[in-house]
């Protein structure tokens, strides 16, 4: 069996983010660039299922749609232990141009379980995991919490409201994974930094596709008026502020 | 042409959010000169199918068929599409939930329509169809044009408000009938809590951080959420920590909500739990330190022990409340 985990390489949730060209692109300049959260976290949990001989898992491949300046990003997965990343050489435009061009990556060489993430934090679509299992005409799950291989099978748990579902289906499949997967999202260790410089990084060119959308414009938050304090000792003018001048309770 | 509008139903009922849903979609049809209809799938009764009506339904489909209680991305997104087709509708409207977030992308690729996630509010603009949202984890918003033809929408949740608009739709029936074989996820069991507000849909969230200092503390915490009718929530290194359970961490990596109001008992205030809480109309922040960056986000505060505070604000609650 065979696992892709989709990456994507995102500033620094703490970066606060700025932007130039009257608001149009965001400046890359002094950005720390990371491998989105949850990309790390179903990567690590790529791992440890790899980890158990008893699921024959064969290869953790990371797929990356970007240019040669998330080659860092790529490379800290692989020092993670991904044993090898395929980089579709192109600015990621938008979720559909991303999700076609990893499909296309699929179709020519097909992996049994596809994870991606619930969102990146970046633009916060929680979309290119779904389009992709669409372009490929296979099923996806999204919310899962909890993926194992029992007896050959595959369970999962998918989040719902309130709870959470028990489910299996056949490979190949798109996961699109949350908080739970995993506990702790692995770290690279010395020895796997020093093996990831060798590891195979391959490079692929786009197809022409897409993208739908197109942000025209950024806005940072506006700042809201300053916090007004309360006196501790007499919290009853919170409570009085919150119905009377705030109304919501 | 028409705005479809796909409303969830938990157990054959509507929450306030299918209610959102259908204001929103019934709004922008305006928008667009055309009409809302609304689709639901799975066993719902007429009379709560109606209530959409008064929120500007002009129509309503209920699709059902054997193997369809349970969510299958592929035959669910499939059932959504033939009606699209068949009503000609150009934007489709989901909830940023769980659910529209299972579906609303791969019916993005199916239909080649460009998908607008977690918009907070109308668009924009029609034409272009430019739609407003938040990006960089709440650290920043964006205008977004979509450029297809058809048009996706996913709205967050608590963004936008409830406009009554009654009308008398017409119910209509579609039966689905899958080929053997088509739903590939096989449901084995259902794991729910009943009778809990969910996080996700309350109006107040009272939530605690690591400043509660112990899990014997959350007894008062919870005495306010109950007094409230509220939900409860922690930050990430409380239910790390197995203070509480996982599903009330909201942050980044955890739930994001939008409540009304958002109590944060000794939380720091980290860019990381702001990415969850940051979309509440209110912040109310209790902390030991007056330089906690959850200031900056709160528009009231208390600067003092939050252990000490909870039972002197329970005796203003029930005081005002019980006025
Ligand atoms: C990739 C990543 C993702 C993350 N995702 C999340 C996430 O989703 N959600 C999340 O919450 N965090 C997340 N974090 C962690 C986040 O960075 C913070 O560490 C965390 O939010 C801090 O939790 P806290 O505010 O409860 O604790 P602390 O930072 O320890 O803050 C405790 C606060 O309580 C105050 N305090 C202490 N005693 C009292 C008292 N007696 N009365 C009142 N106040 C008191 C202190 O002044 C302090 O401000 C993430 C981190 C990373 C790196």
């Amino acid at each position: 069996m065979r696992i892709l985990v989709c990456l994507s390489n995102v500033p620094d949730t703490t970066t606060k983010v700025k932007f130039i060209d009257n608001l149009t692109k965001l400046d890359t300049g002094g950005i720390q660039w990371v491998i989105n959260p949850w990309d790390e976290l179903s990567l690590t949990r790529a791992l440890e299922l790899k980890d158990d001989a008893a699921h024959n898992i064969q290869q953790v491949t990371i797929a990356h749609v970007g240019l040669a300046g998330s080659e860092p990003t790529i490379r800290k997965a692989l020092a993670i232990g991904a044993d090898d990343a395929i980089r579709v050489n192109a600015d990621p435009r938008d979720a559909y141009f991303v999700a076609a061009q990893l499909a296309e990556v699929i179709k020519i060489n097909p992996y049994d379980i596809i994870l991606c993430g619930i969102e990146s934090s970046d633009y916060n679509g929680s979309t290119v995991g779904g389009m992709l299992a669409e372009f490929l005409g296979i099923p996806s799950v999204s919310s899962v919490s909890f993926l194992n291989i029992e007896n050959g099978q595959v369970l999962i748990h998918r989040e719902i409201d309130g709870g959470k579902e028990i489910l299996t289906l056949p490979t190949p499949f798109v996961a699109i994974v949350q908080k739970g997967i995993t506990k702790e999202p692995r770290i690279a260790a010395m020895r796997g930094i020093m093996m990831a410089r060798t590891k195979p990084m391959k490079v692929t060119e786009p197809v022409a596709t897409g993208p739908l959308t197109e942000v025209l414009k950024y806005e940072l938050p506006k700042p809201h008026a300053a916090c007004k304090f309360f006196d501790p000792e007499h919290p009853k003018q919170l409570v009085e502020m919150l119905q009377n001048e705030a109304k919501v309770i | 042409m028409s705005v479809l509008v796909f409303t969830e139903n938990w157990d054959g009922k509507f929450k306030k959010l299918s209610f959102e849903l259908v204001s929103y979609a019934s709004k922008l049809a305006e928008m667009l000169n055309t009409s809302a209809i609304a689709m639901s799938i799975g066993t719902v009764a007429d009379d709560e199918l109606q209530k959409l009506g008064k929120y500007g339904a002009a129509k309503i489909i209920r699709a059902t068929g054997e193997g369809m209680n349970i969510l299958d991305n592929q035959t669910w997104v499939n059932s959504i599409s033939d009606i699209a087709e068949k009503e000609k509708a150009t934007v489709i409207v989901l909830s940023n939930n769980i659910m529209g977030k299972a579906l609303a992308p791969r019916l993005s690729v199916r239909m080649k329509a460009g998908l607008g996630a977690g918009v907070s509010g109308l668009p924009k603009s029609t034409e272009p169809f430019v739609v407003y949202k938040k990006v960089f984890s709440g650290n920043a918003f964006a205008d977004v044009l979509i450029r297809s033809e058809k048009k996706i929408l996913t709205l967050s949740q608590n963004s936008f408000q409830l406009l009554e608009k009654p009308e008398v739709p017409e119910i209509m029936n579609v039966s689905v009938s899958l080929e053997a074989g088509a739903v590939k996820t096989q449901v084995k069991d259902v794991q729910k809590q009943t009778g809990k507000i969910l996080l996700t849909d309350a109006e107040v969230v009272v939530s605690g951080g690591r400043g509660m200092k112990s899990p014997d503390n959350w007894g008062p915490l919870l005495e306010l959420a109950e007094l409230l009718g509220a939900a409860t929530a922690c930050s990430r290194p409380v239910s790390d920590e197995g203070w509480r359970p996982h599903e009330e961490h909201t942050g980044q990596t955890g739930k994001i909500i939008a409540p009304n109001l958002y109590f944060a008992f000794g939380i720091s205030g980290a860019t990381q739990h702001l990415a969850g809480v940051s979309s509440s109309k209110f912040i109310v922040a209790i902390n030991s330190d007056k330089d906690a960056p959850i200031f900056e986000a709160a528009q009231y505060g208390i600067v003092g022990d939050a252990i000490k505070i909870l039972p002197k604000l329970i005796e203003a609650v029930k005081e005002i409340k019980g006025k």
